[in-house]
């Protein structure tokens, strides 16, 4: 479920022996603990009375279970860590796909205008959606907000790869100041839906703009999976072609990487996922940026071994994060995009000063 | 007056009897303001086991857990206290939650959720059906039909004052209510007229021109928390350029209102009866 699949390791360069090791280690860490987050994810909520165990057996055709535990277990825990764990993975991984492709370490999936597009898709379904005509209101239903966030992340991400490629080559500089030119207009125009809102409807902006995985049901998973587990399983073939990159562009094509067509998988695995993740959950931040971090400077930089563990360790710290959000305030539940900032803004931090030296160099 | 009006309900309740009723629910949930208000206000509030964050009435709700925003309710959170029957408006959600919630097994009562005496006193027997107590919800909603009665002739004899609802102060740039929101329909009730009604829907930040050519009697403010706010708030609005322009800035008409008459629930038909002395006694009558 998660890309953890090992990519090939026939072309290794050799003087990173050590810190494939490393990664391989930090890699069997992250599995455990992920193991371990499902676990305790599916175990543990508000409901601390709920028969778990009755209910994974009955669910399978051992005992019985009440309605209740029933539903709980397999209908709200069941979903909502899955979609937890493919969310976390999805944003992870783009973070680290994007800080390659942009060779910038402030890079986020923001940047090919994915969350901007997919933020005013949802704001003027929040705030329009009651002025469709009855019979297309009908046919979305409550998946009205995720399919039109979906959309407008896609949408603004195809204009943004169109303006920044020219004669067949993609101008990442042009796509970054393209990006926050773009990100400006479905800004302002995402301020005049909101100014059009009314309160009930400020309040689900409010509310979407801070993330939950509350909502995950097994629809949305349907719809939402395969598109993230299809990114996930591309990202481990961009892993050479990012590596080939960080020496610049002009030696990536020398090195007979064919750097125009990784750029088009990159983006669109990204939007792809990043735009069904946001879809989904909402806006959730943070983890795209310091998970890559985090991992390059536990293991090093060789986005062959990041990009797994990222999936990985991105998935555990949204897995995390929800329990958080869930027991916190029980039996209300705080907005996962809220306890993502708060542990992660302190901790990002902690991490620069310690090893100011080392990111300096 | 109240009995004939009691014994008529009592003679229509077969109606209000077709909603399901739930007379051994003893673990309700309560989401959203007035729905908690009506069950204490019928008696039952013994039956309630959790409410929302916009349940603040009466006192000793605020001693129970808080199963978290209306809108953005958890499925797990509300089925962790364990209720057998949840009471909600119609613009609980998220939708997804409630789905859940009601695949879980769980009865789930809703109210409708409008700004008119006829909501309330509709949701006072739906509320009433379903915890099975008819009785006390006719004589409840006969009450204050004939609360709302008796305002209305009130209204229909005194003067309409034009009054400017303002939501918040954002330092010097005044949010404030046009049409189809709690404000709008209480000053309704209370007999006044919001002077933004014909201009726009909910709450807008109003430019100082068009403040000053609504020529709004009183500016109406909800009360802050904060005692010591009382005074500084008052004296905030009132100064500002644009309202001192109006009648109101000119007489001084300024009226603090409860935060729940922008509710509407059993209480509101008194909260509107007060708002209207309170709103007439700032216009000098």
């Amino acid at each position: 479920m998660v890309a953890h699949a090992a990519p090939a390791r026939a072309a290794s360069p050799a003087p990173v022996g050590d810190r494939r090791a490393k990664a391989a280690m930090v890699r069997a860490v992250l599995l455990v603990a992920l193991g371990f987050a499902m676990l305790l994810g599916l175990g543990w909520g508000a409901a601390g009375d709920t028969d778990v165990i009755g209910a994974l057996g009955a669910g399978l055709g051992f005992g019985e279970a009440t309605v209740r535990d029933m539903t709980i277990v397999w209908d709200i825990r069941m979903p909502r860590i899955l979609t937890a764990t493919l969310v976390g993975a999805a944003l992870a991984v783009s973070g680290a796909v994007m800080q390659g492709l942009f060779r910038n370490p402030l890079a986020d999936p923001g940047l090919v205008g994915v969350s901007a597009g997919a933020g005013f898709g949802a704001v003027a379904a929040i705030v329009l959606g009651g002025l469709l005509p009855a019979s297309i209101a009908a046919l979305t239903g409550t998946y009205l907000v995720p399919f039109a966030a979906f959309l407008g992340g896609w949408a603004s991400t195809l204009i943004l790869y169109r303006i920044a490629t020219s004669g067949g080559h993609t101008s990442v500089a042009t796509m970054l100041l393209a990006g926050i030119a773009l990100g400006a207009l479905t800004g302002a125009l995402t301020g005049f839906i909101v100014y059009k809102a009314d309160d009930s409807q400020l309040r689900d902006l409010t509310f979407w703009g801070m993330g939950s995985v509350a909502g995950a049901t097994w629809a949305k998973l349907m719809i939402a999976g395969p598109i993230i587990v299809l990114a996930l399983f591309t990202s481990p073939f961009l892993a050479r072609s990012l590596d080939a990159l960080a020496l610049g562009e002009p030696v990536a094509r020398h090195m007979g990487i064919d750097t125009q067509k990784m750029k088009r998988i990159a983006i669109v695995s990204v939007a792809a996922s990043v735009g069904a993740s946001v879809a989904i959950t909402g806006g959730i931040g943070f983890i795209g940026i310091v998970v890559p971090h985090l991992l390059r400077l536990l293991q090093g930089p060789e986005h062959r071994n990041l990009l797994p563990n990222a999936a990985v360790l991105g998935a555990v710290v949204l897995l995390l994060a929800d329990m958080v959000s869930r027991v916190v305030v029980a039996p209300a539940e705080l907005p996962i995009g809220i306890v993502t900032a708060f542990m992660g803004g302190p901790f990002f931090l902690w991490i620069l000063l310690k090893n100011r030296a080392l990111l300096e160099a | 007056m109240n009995r004939l009006i009691a014994t008529l309900l009592v003679a229509a309740a077969p109606f209000a009897g077709v909603a399901q009723s739930h007379p051994d629910a003893t673990r309700i949930v309560t989401i959203g303001g007035p729905v908690t208000e009506t069950v204490f206000a019928l008696g039952e509030g013994h039956r309630v086991v959790a409410r929302d964050t916009t349940s603040l009435f009466p006192p000793e709700v605020n001693e129970l857990p808080d199963v978290g925003y209306m809108r953005q309710l958890s499925a797990e959170g509300v089925l962790s206290v364990g209720p057998d029957l949840i009471v909600t408006r119609d613009t609980a959600g998220p939708p997804e939650v409630l789905d859940q919630l009601r695949a879980a097994a769980i009865p789930m009562i809703e109210t409708h959720d409008a700004y008119s005496a006829a909501a309330v006193i509709d949701a006072v027997h739906t509320i009433g059906a379903a915890l099975d107590v008819a009785q006390k919800s006719n004589a409840l909603a006969a009450q204050i039909r004939a609360d709302f009665d008796a305002l209305k002739s009130d209204i229909d004899a005194g003067p309409q004052p034009r009054v400017m609802f303002v939501l918040s102060n954002q330092g010097g740039r005044l949010n404030v209510s046009g049409r189809g929101t709690g404000a709008d329909g209480i000053l309704e009730l209370a007999g006044a007229v919001n002077v933004f009604a014909g201009d726009f829907e909910g709450y807008k930040i109003a430019s100082d021109e068009a403040i000053i050519a609504a020529a709004p009697d009183v500016v109406l403010m909800m009360e802050p928390t904060g005692e010591a706010e009382h005074d500084t708030r008052a004296a905030d609005t009132l100064s500002l350029p644009a309202i001192s322009q109006t009648p109101a800035g000119a007489a001084g008409a300024l009226v603090l209102v409860d935060p729940a008459a922008l509710g509407f629930g059993p209480r509101t038909a008194t909260l509107a009866a007060a708002l209207r002395t309170d709103l007439l006694s700032a216009v000098g009558h």
